[in-house]
C-alpha cells in the first residue's frame, strides 16, 4: 500500500462490465515526506475520498478485492482517508489535514 | 520479503473494513548490503508490534497476507505486512554478486 493525493476525477461511460458505478479518481502517489514518488494514476474509490485529500491505496491484484463484488478488474483502489502521519524517524512534524 | 526500516505510522478513521483494528506503519525499504535507504516508502500492516526505528521484514503478496491475518480470500485488499523484526543481518564478506 502507499500514500497518494487525490488530484482529479475521471468519467468513463463505456467501460468493461463490472466497473459500472465505480468512481475513478486521479491520484498522485506520494512518499512519507508527501513528495511525488511515481507517475499519476487512476484508482477506483471505495471510501468516498474528495479532491485534495491525502489517501492511501492498495495496488496490483489486491486492489481487485477492494470492491464488492470482488475481482472487479482494477489494479489500484483507494482504501483509506489519512487523518494523521506520525514520522519520528524523519525530522518532520506529525501531519494532520 | 524486503528489509525495511519503520519510519512511523498512519492513522485513518474512514477506511475499507478490512483495515479496521489494524496498525498501519510507514516502512522504508533498505538495501541489504549497505543498509542504506533505497526506493520510496510504502505502507504495511504491522503484526509483530514493530516500532519506529526497527528493522523489519516486509512481505508483499495478498494470499500470504490473508493467511497471516486469517481473512477470507474475497475481502482483504491488503498487500504488505510486517512479518518480523530483524535482530542481525550477516553478509558473506567475500561473496561476489
Amino acid at each position: 500500500m502507499y500514500l497518494g493525493r487525490v488530484i482529479g476525477t475521471v468519467v468513463a461511460r463505456r467501460k468493461v462490465s463490472g466497473l459500472e458505478g465505480a468512481k475513478f479518481l486521479v491520484v498522485q502517489p506520494l512518499c512519507e515526506r508527501l513528495q511525488e514518488s511515481g507517475p499519476t494514476q487512476v484508482a477506483v474509490d471505495t471510501v468516498q475520498a474528495g479532491l485534495g485529500e491525502l489517501v492511501y491505496l492498495v495496488g496490483s491484484r489486491e486492489a481487485a478485492l477492494a470492491l464488492d463484488p470482488y475481482f472487479v478488474p482494477v489494479d489500484a483502489a483507494i482504501v483509506g482517508i489519512v487523518d494523521g502521519l506520525h514520522r519520528p524517524e524523519r525530522d518532520v512534524q506529525d501531519w494532520t489535514p | 520479503m524486503r528489509l525495511c526500516k519503520v519510519i512511523g505510522s498512519v492513522t485513518a478513521a474512514v477506511k475499507h473494513p478490512a483495515y479496521f483494528g489494524l496498525t498501519l506503519m510507514i516502512v522504508q525499504p533498505l538495501d541489504a548490503t549497505s543498509m542504506e535507504e533505497k526506493g520510496s516508502s510504502i505502507l504495511a500492516v504491522d503484526t509483530v508490534q514493530a516500532g519506529p526505528g526497527d528493522q523489519v521484514l516486509v512481505m508483499s503478496e495478498g494470499s500470504g497476507v490473508r493467511q497471516i491475518l486469517k481473512t477470507s480470500p474475497t475481502s482483504s485488499p491488503i498487500r504488505s505486512v510486517i512479518v518480523g523484526i530483524v535482530d542481525v543481518v550477516t553478509l558473506d564478506e567475500d561473496a561476489s554478486v
